[in-house]
C-alpha cells in the first residue's frame, strides 16, 4: 500500500473515501447552453403543444398541428454536441396534447436531409401509419397525417423511417398525449377531468412531460449519455421545482435506443402508476420503481404533502444509466417558500 | 555574388509558393462537412490519494476539446492544466478526483466536444511510486542488481578468460555477437511495441527504424575516425551498446513498477541479473590481447550497467511511450554498430577468414550466445 496513505483519511466514517470526494464529484462539468439550442429541459415539463382549434360540421373538434423535421446540432452535455434530427427544432420533439374523440390533423414538413415520417402510437388508419408507403416523405415534402383522437392514454410519436434505429436515436420522437373526456367516462369522470388540460380539475395538478432518452455519440451502438429530455444531467444542475401542497402527475414515455429497458426510481416516496395511460385507475399502486421496455409509457402520480422540504432524487435504476446522466432532483417545497 | 543570388531566387520562390498555396486553400472544395479527425494517446498514468491523473497528449487534425471525462462509465468532474482546447501534439494533465479502488482495474473515457469517445485502460490500479529518496534508492538498488552486478560478474572471467587460445578467443567474440544478435532483435522489437502506443504524429515505426540507423551511422563514423577499434577501444564501445540497452530494460521495469503490473519479485530481478552476466563476458572479450588497468574495469561497469539505474528512475518517473521507444532506437542502433566492429575484429584475428567464420568455435560460439540469451530471457518473460 505504498503510496496510498491510510492514515491521511478522514475519520468520519461517512466521509468520501478520499478527500475532497463528496458523491458530487460524479457529475458533468460545466453547464449546456439552453438558448443556443434553442429549448430547455426545464421549461419542456411543462410545455405542450396544442395546436390550433376549428370546429368540424358535426360539431366535434378539429385539432391542427405543425411539426417539421429538422437538421440541428445539439448541446446534449456540456460540451458534447451531437448532430440530431429533430421535430420542430427540438429532441424531444413538441408535446402534442389532444382530448380524446377529437378529429386531428398534422402537417408534416420534412426539411431535413433525409425522409422521414411521424408514426403515433394510437388508432389510426394504414394510410396514415408513417412507415415506408404510407406517409413516409422525402426532403422538401409535405404530408397531413388524419385520425381521430384514441385511445385515451400517454402515448409517443417517432419518425418510422429506416433504418429505424438511426431515425429514432437521431432525436425523431416525442409525446403524443390524449386526455381522457370525461363526459365518456361517468363512472371515474372526476379522474378524467383531472387529466383535462385547462380544466378547473386539472390546475391543481403540476404535470411534468418526461421523455427518457440517451445518445450514442461515437455510434458505436451504446449510449455515452443517458437523460431526461436529452440534457444529461439537467435536473441535477437545475432542480424540479416542486410545490408539496399540490400532486404531481408525470407523462413519462422511454425512447432510450441501444438498451432494451430504461426505469424510473423515485426516492424517498411512492406513487401510482398508470401503464400506457389509457385506464383511470391505476395498473400499479404504491411503488417507488418502475420499468420501461422502448416505447412503453406510463402516467405516475404521487405527493409529497407529508414531506419535509428539500431535494428528492430520482433515476434510472439501472446505476449505469443513472452514472451516466439520467439523474435528477425534486426541490420539494411549499407553495409559500 | 552570383552564386549567392542563384541560390536566393529559387528560395524566394519556393517561400512565395507556400504562402500562394496556404492562401489558397485548394483543398477547401473537398471539404464535405466531416468532422475534423480527432486522436487522443494517454501517456502517463498517475494514481495516487488525490484520484486519477493522466497526461494526454492530441495529435488530431486540429486543436480539441476535452468537453467531458467518464471514469467505469459514470462522469467524473475533472481538471484540464492547462485549460482550454488542446493543440495538436500538444500535451494536458487531467486530474480525475476518482475513488479508484486498489487491485482492480479502471476504464478512464474521454469525451470531446465532437462526441468521440477515447477509452484508456487501467489495467491494475496500484498506487503510483512518488519520487521519495526511499524509493529512488531502492530503484538504484534493483537497477545495480539487473545492471551493475552482471556485468562486473563478467568482467570477473576476464583474468580466466585471458589463457585462451585462438579458437577459444574466437569463441568468446561469436558469443558476443550471438549476444549482441539476440539484443539487437530484443530492442528493436521492443522499440516498435513502445512506438505502437504513442501519438501517431511521432510515425512510431518509421521513428524507431530511422533513429537506429542514423545512430548507427553516427558511431561507425566516430568509431572508424582513427582507424578500426579493438582492444580497449572496442570493449568500450560494447559497453555503451550494452548500457544503451541496460537503460532500456531498467526502463521496462521501472514502467513495469509505476503501473504495478509485474510483480516484480526477486525471482524476475535474479533472472534479469543472469541474463546480463554474459554482458560482461562480451565486453571483457576484445581486451584478451592486452593489459587494461584496473580502473577501465569500473568506467565499463558503470558504463554497461549504470544506465539500468538511470532507466529505472525514467521508467517509473518520466514515462512516455515515444521517448522509451526513442532510447531503445538508439541502443539498438548502437549494437549493431558493436556487432560490426567485434565481427571486424574477429574477422582480422584469423588469416583465413572464410574458415573461421564457420568454424565450430565461431558457430558454437554465436549460436551459445543466441541460445544463452533466449533461454535466460524466457525467465523474465511474463
Ligand atoms: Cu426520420
Amino acid at each position: 500500500m505504498a503510496g496510498h496513505d491510510m492514515s491521511a483519511m478522514p475519520t468520519d466514517p461517512y466521509a468520501a473515501p478520499m478527500p475532497g470526494m463528496a458523491h458530487g464529484n460524479m457529475t458533468t462539468v460545466g453547464v449546456v447552453d439552453h438558448d443556443r439550442n434553442g429549448f430547455d429541459p426545464t421549461t419542456m415539463l411543462t410545455e405542450w403543444e396544442t395546436g390550433l382549434t376549428d370546429l368540424l360540421p358535426d360539431g366535434r373538434t378539429l385539432r391542427t398541428f405543425e411539426v417539421a423535421a429538422i437538421d440541428r446540432e445539439i448541446e446534449i452535455a456540456p460540451g458534447i454536441f451531437f448532430p440530431a434530427w429533430t421535430f420542430n427544432d427540438r429532441v424531444p420533439g413538441p408535446a402534442l396534447r389532444a382530448k380524446e374523440g377529437e378529429r386531428l390533423r398534422i402537417i408534416f414538413r420534412n426539411y431535413g436531409s433525409h425522409p422521414h415520417s411521424m408514426h403515433f402510437h394510437g388508432i389510426h388508419s394504414a394510410r396514415m401509419d408513417g412507415v415506408p408507403g404510407a406517409g413516409l416523405i422525402g426532403p422538401g415534402e409535405e404530408f397531413i397525417y388524419e385520425f381521430d383522437a384514441k385511445p385515451f392514454g400517454c402515448h409517443l410519436y417517432h419518425c418510422h423511417a429506416l433504418p429505424l434505429k438511426r431515425h429514432i436515436h437521431k432525436g425523431m420522437y416525442g409525446l403524443f398525449v390524449i386526455d381522457p373526456d370525461p363526459a365518456r367516462h361517468p363512472e371515474n369522470a372526476a379522474v378524467a377531468a383531472s387529466r383535462v388540460l385547462g380544466s378547473p380539475e386539472n390546475a391543481r395538478w403540476q404535470e411534468l412531460a418526461m421523455v427518457m432518452n440517451a445518445f450514442d455519440i461515437n455510434f458505436d451502438g451504446a449510449n455515452e449519455i443517458y437523460a431526461v429530455n436529452t440534457v444529461g444531467q439537467a435536473y441535477m444542475n437545475a432542480p424540479i421545482r416542486i410545490d408539496k401542497s399540490r400532486p404531481v402527475r408525470i407523462y413519462l414515455v422511454n425512447v432510450t435506443e441501444f438498451d432494451p429497458i430504461n426505469s424510473l426510481h423515485l426516492h424517498a416516496n411512492f406513487f401510482d402508476y398508470y401503464d400506457t395511460g389509457t385506464t383511470l385507475t391505476p395498473t400499479l399502486r404504491t411503488v417507488d420503481l418502475i420499468m420501461q421496455c422502448q416505447a412503453q409509457r406510463g402516467i405516475l402520480e404521487f405527493s409529497f404533502a407529508e414531506h419535509e422540504d428539500g431535494m428528492y432524487m430520482f433515476h434510472a435504476h439501472q446505476s449505469e444509466f443513472t452514472e451516466l446522466g439520467w439523474v435528477g432532483m425534486f426541490d420539494v417545497r411549499g407553495p409559500e417558500a | 555574388m552570383i552564386r549567392l543570388l542563384l541560390l536566393f531566387v529559387p528560395l524566394a520562390v519556393m517561400l512565395g509558393a507556400f504562402v500562394w498555396i496556404a492562401s489558397l486553400d485548394p483543398l477547401r472544395s473537398f471539404n464535405n462537412g466531416a468532422p475534423p479527425v480527432e486522436a487522443l494517446t494517454v501517456e502517463r498514468t498517475i494514481l495516487d490519494e488525490t484520484g486519477i491523473q493522466i497526461l494526454v497528449r492530441a495529435g488530431g487534425s486540429e486543436a480539441m476539446q476535452i468537453a467531458q471525462v467518464a471514469v467505469d462509465d459514470a462522469y467524473w468532474t475533472f481538471t484540464q492544466a492547462p485549460p482550454g482546447a488542446v493543440a495538436r501534439g500538444t500535451a494536458v494533465w487531467v486530474r480525475i478526483p476518482y475513488p479508484w479502488v486498489l487491485g482492480e482495474a479502471h476504464r478512464v473515457a474521454l469525451l470531446s466536444n465532437t462526441g468521440t469517445a477515447f477509452e484508456h485502460e487501467i489495467a491494475v490500479a496500484v498506487p503510483t511510486p512518488k519520487a521519495t529518496a526511499g524509493q529512488l534508492r531502492i530503484q538504484a538498488l534493483v537497477g545495480a542488481i539487473v545492471g551493475l552486478l552482471p556485468v562486473a560478474l563478467g568482467l570477473m572471467f576476464y583474468p580466466a578468460m585471458r589463457g585462451v587460445g585462438r579458437t577459444g578467443m574466437n569463441f568468446l567474440l561469436a558469443l558476443t555477437v550471438g549476444l549482441l544478435a539476440f539484443l539487437l532483435i530484443d530492442m528493436t522489437l521492443e522499440a516498435l511495441e513502445l512506438s505502437a502506443g504513442a501519438a501517431a504524429l511521432f510515425q512510431g515505426s518509421a521513428m524507431v527504424w530511422l533513429t537506429a540507423l542514423a545512430c548507427f551511422l553516427l558511431l561507425m563514423a566516430i568509431g572508424r575516425w582513427r582507424g578500426q577499434p579493438e582492444g580497449l577501444a572496442l570493449a568500450f564501445y560494447i559497453a555503451l551498446g550494452i548500457g544503451l540497452h541496460n537503460f532500456g530494460e531498467g526502463l521496462a521495469i521501472g514502467g513495469a513498477f509505476a503501473a504495478g503490473s509485474a510483480g516484480l519479485g526477486t525471482f524476475l530481478v535474479l533472472g534479469f541479473a543472469l541474463h546480463n552476466v554474459t554482458e560482461g563476458i562480451g565486453i571483457a572479450a576484445p581486451m584478451l590481447r592486452i593489459r587494461p588497468p584496473l580502473w577501465t574495469f569500473a568506467a565499463l561497469t558503470l558504463l554497461a550497467g549504470g544506465p539500468a539505474v538511470l532507466g529505472m528512475w525514467t521508467g517509473s518517473l518520466a514515462y512516455a511511450p515515444q521517448w522509451s521507444a526513442l532510447a531503445l532506437a538508439v541502443g539498438a542502433g548502437a549494437i549493431l554498430q558493436v556487432m560490426v566492429e567485434v565481427s571486424a575484429y574477429l574477422m582480422r584475428q584469423n588469416s583465413d577468414r572464410q574458415a573461421a567464420l564457420f568454424s565450430p568455435a565461431v558457430l558454437g560460439g554465436f549460436l551459445g550466445g543466441l541460445a544463452f540469451m533466449y533461454a535466460t530471457a524466457a525467465l523474465i518473460k511474463v
